[in-house]
C-alpha cells in the first residue's frame, strides 16, 4: 500500500487503542499506523516488518521496528506484553493464519484486525458475475501477483473466532470512510475487529 | 595520494596518559596508564555530540582516514573508514568521534607489549587480565578527559558491541543510543572453543616463551599465524569463500604434496603471515579471553532483562544473515531481553555473504539504516 492511499481504517484502530497504551504493529509497513499511535495516542510501540524499504522507512521516522517474518513466530516477545497488538491488512497475505492469530492473542492483551472484506458485492459481482477474480482500489492485485493468500468475509473472520473460542469486543465494517450497519458483509470495503482470548 | 571529498583526510593519534591507579575486575591493579585515540569532527560547545567507536579482537584507535607518514599513505586507511567522514553514514559534520585502542591492546595503549617500569621488562604474561567492564571504565575516563558528560552514541562491532551494552548497563546515564553490530550477550561453548584453539596455537609456540618473548628476541609467529587463519575461517561464511576461491588451484594440476595448492590455502597463510607481522601475541590472548568472559547477565543470576534494567540507551542491534559466529539468534536474545525492558530498540537482519566481517562491509542497507539512525540522534 503506497503511503498516498488513505487508509481510513487507520481512524477506526487510533480511536480503540487506549492512550499510553503498549503497541505491536505486526506488517507495519512503512510505520504510518505507528507513527501515528505514537504521536495521537502516545503508544510505546514496536513495529515488525520484513522489508527492507520498510524497515528503513520506519527508522527514518524515529520508530521501534524489528525486522523479521510474522509467520516464523512472535518469540522476541513474552506473553501479555503489549495491550494492543495490530494487524493491519496483514492477516490475509499469511500462510499460518490461525496460528498467528493465536500467537497474537498470547503477547497482546488483546489484538486488533483489519482485513478486506471479500464479501462486498463488488467482489461477489466481478467473481459471480464477471467470471474474474476481484481487483479494486483496496484489492489492488491480479491473482498471480498477489500477497493475500487467505482471503476472508466479515462473516467468516467471526465463524473463525468463534469456533477457536475467540471473543469478538467489536467490530466495524467501512466503506468510502464511513461505518456500514446495514448489510456489512456485503456493504464494507474493509473490517476492523478487536478480539481477545 | 587523491583523498575521496567525503574522507576525513589525514589523521594524527594522540596519546592521553591517566596518572591514576585501576582496579581490574580480577582484583589485579595498575598503577597508571596510556590510551591512544583518534578523534574525527569538533566537539560541539554543550559536549553533546560525542561517538565512541569501540573496536572488535583485532582492531584499534586508527578507525578512519590515512597516515601521511606511513610508507605507503594510500593503504593507511582505518579500519572502519567507509562508516565516517563528512557525508558518510557517521558524518564529521555533526558528530565528534573518538577511536580507541583498548587497554591491553599492541597498538600504543598501555599492554603487554609495553615497558614495566617495576620489574624493567615489558609486562609480558603479567600484564592484568582486561575484561570488557575493566574497558568500559577506562573509556569513562577517556570521556572525562574530553569533558563528555553522555555519549551521543556508542557504537561497535563483534566485541565492539559487547562494549556498547556494557556501557548501556554500568553508566546509563552516560550513553544515549547503543548501536551493537554482529554481537551476542555471551559466547556460546562453541565460540570459546574456537577461542581456546587461537590460543593454545600461540601458547604451544615454541617462542612464545610463556608470554615473555620480548627477552628473547623472538615472536611466536607460527601461532599467531595459525590462530589468525583460524579466525578469519570464522569471519566468512562458506558461500563467501565458494565464491571468492572455490577449489581454484593455484598451478595446473595437483601437485600431491602440502605446498599451498588451493588458493584458500595461500590467502589464509597470506593473512596469517601478515597478522603475524604487527600483532602481539599477549593481545591476542587477553582479546579472546575478553570475549570468552563477557556476560552481562551473570552478575544478575544469568537474567539478561534484569542486567539492561536500567539502560536508559535507545538500541540499534543488526545483525548478518551469512554471520554464523554471532549469528542474527544471537542478536535476537539481546533484543528479547531489551523488550522485556520496553526500552527503544531496533532490529535489522542484514543480507549478506560476508560472515561475520560483514559489520565492516559497506553493505547498502546496512549504511542507510546507520545514516538514518545517526540523522535521528538529537545533540
Amino acid at each position: 500500500m503506497s503511503a498516498a492511499y488513505v487508509r481510513p481504517d487507520f481512524d477506526v484502530v487510533t480511536n480503540w487503542v487506549p492512550q499510553g497504551a503498549s503497541v505491536l504493529d505486526l506488517g507495519c509497513g512503512d510505520g504510518e499506523l505507528l507513527a501515528r499511535l505514537k504521536r495521537e495516542r502516545g503508544s510505546i510501540g514496536y513495529g515488525v516488518e520484513i522489508e527492507d524499504s520498510a524497515v528503513l522507512a520506519c527508522l527514518n521516522r524515529g520508530l521501534n521496528v524489528l525486522q523479521g517474518n510474522i509467520e516464523s513466530g512472535l518469540n522476541l516477545f513474552a506473553d501479555g506484553a503489549f495491550d494492543v497488538v495490530i494487524l493491519s491488512q496483514t492477516l490475509q497475505a499469511t500462510r499460518h493464519t490461525e496460528a498467528l492469530v493465536r500467537e497474537v492473542l498470547r503477547v497482546g492483551k488483546s489484538a486488533i484486525v483489519t482485513l478486506p472484506n471479500f464479501g462486498h458485492w463488488s467482489v461477489r459481482w466481478q467473481l459471480g458475475v464477471g467470471g474474474r477474480m476481484p481487483v479494486s482500489k483496496r484489492l489492488p492485485y491480479q491473482w498471480y501477483d498477489t500477497p493475500n493468500v487467505h482471503f476472508s468475509t466479515i462473516t467468516d473472520f467471526d465463524v473463525f473466532c468463534a469456533d477457536k473460542g475467540i471473543t469478538v469486543e467489536r467490530r466495524v465494517a467501512l466503506a468510502g470512510g464511513r461505518a456500514i450497519t446495514f448489510l456489512p458483509n456485503v456493504r464494507g470495503e474493509t473490517a476492523v475487529f478487536q478480539i481477545r482470548k | 595520494m587523491d583523498i575521496a571529498t567525503d574522507s576525513v583526510g589525514y589523521v594524527t593519534p594522540q596519546k592521553i596518559a591517566f596518572e591514576t591507579p585501576l582496579n581490574f575486575v580480577s582484583g589485579a591493579t595498575l598503577p597508571r596508564f596510556d590510551l591512544m585515540v583518534e578523534t574525527y569532527g569538533e566537539l560541539n560547545a554543550s559536549r553533546s555530540n560525542a561517538v565512541l567507536v569501540c573496536h572488535a579482537l583485532s582492531g584499534h584507535h586508527h578507525v578512519a582516514g590515512f597516515y601521511k607518514d606511513a610508507p605507503d599513505p594510500s593503504k593507511s586507511e582505518g579500519w572502519w573508514d567507509n562508516l565516517i567522514g563528512p557525508g558518510r553514514p557517521l558524518d564529521t559534520r555533526k558528530f565528534f568521534i573518538i577511536g580507541v585502542n583498548n587497554l591491553g591492546g599492541c597498538h600504543g595503549s598501555t599492554g603487554p607489549g609495553t615497558f614495566n617500569p617495576a620489574t624493567d621488562k615489558p609486562f609480558g604474561n603479567e600484564f592484568p587480565i582486561v575484561t570488557v567492564p575493566d574497558w568500559v571504565r577506562t573509556q569513562v575516563q577517556l570521556a572525562d578527559h574530553f569533558g563528555i558528560e553522555s555519549f551521543a552514541a556508542i557504537l561497535g562491532g563483534s566485541l565492539g558491541g559487547m562494549q556498547a551494552m556494557q556501557w548501556a548497563i554500568d553508566f546509563p546515564e552516560r550513553v544515549r543510543n547503543v548501536l551493537a553490530i554482529a554481537a551476542a550477550p555471551k559466547l556460546s561453548a562453541e565460540n570459546i572453543g574456537f577461542n581456546e584453539v587461537a590460543r593454545q596455537a600461540i601458547r604451544t609456540d615454541p617462542d612464545f616463551h610463556d608470554g615473555n618473548f620480548y627477552a628473547h628476541g623472538v615472536v611466536p609467529k607460527r601461532g599467531l599465524r595459525l590462530s589468525r587463519m583460524l579466525g578469519h575461517l570464522t569471519y566468512l561464511s562458506d558461500d563467501l569463500m565458494g565464491e571468492k576461491f572455490g577449489r581454484v588451484l593455484k598451478g595446473e594440476d595437483y601437485q600431491f604434496g602440502f605446498e599451498a595448492e588451493f588458493e584458500v590455502e595461500s590467502y589464509l597463510r597470506y593473512q596469517g603471515d601478515k597478522f603475524a607481522g604487527y600483532f602481539d601475541a599477549n593481545t591476542y590472548l587477553l582479546m579472546t579471553r575478553a570475549l570468552d568472559y563477557f556476560d552481562p547477565a551473570r552478575a544478575f543470576d544469568d537474567n539478561l532483562s534484569a542486567a539492561f534494567a536500567k539502560s536508559k540507551a535507545k538500541f540499534f542491534i543488526a545483525a548478518f544473515t551469512s554471520d554464523w559466529r554471532f549469528s542474527p539468534a544471537r542478536s535476537k536474545e539481546i533484543v528479547r531481553a531489551l523488550l522485556a525492558n520496553k526500552h527503544d530498540v531496533s532490529f535489522a537482519e542484514i543480507e549478506s555473504v560476508e560472515g561475520h566481517d560483514s559489520f565492516l562491509m559497506p553493505i547498502p542497507q546496512y549504511h542507510a539504516l546507520l545514516r538514518s539512525t545517526f540523522e535521528g540522534i538529537k545533540v
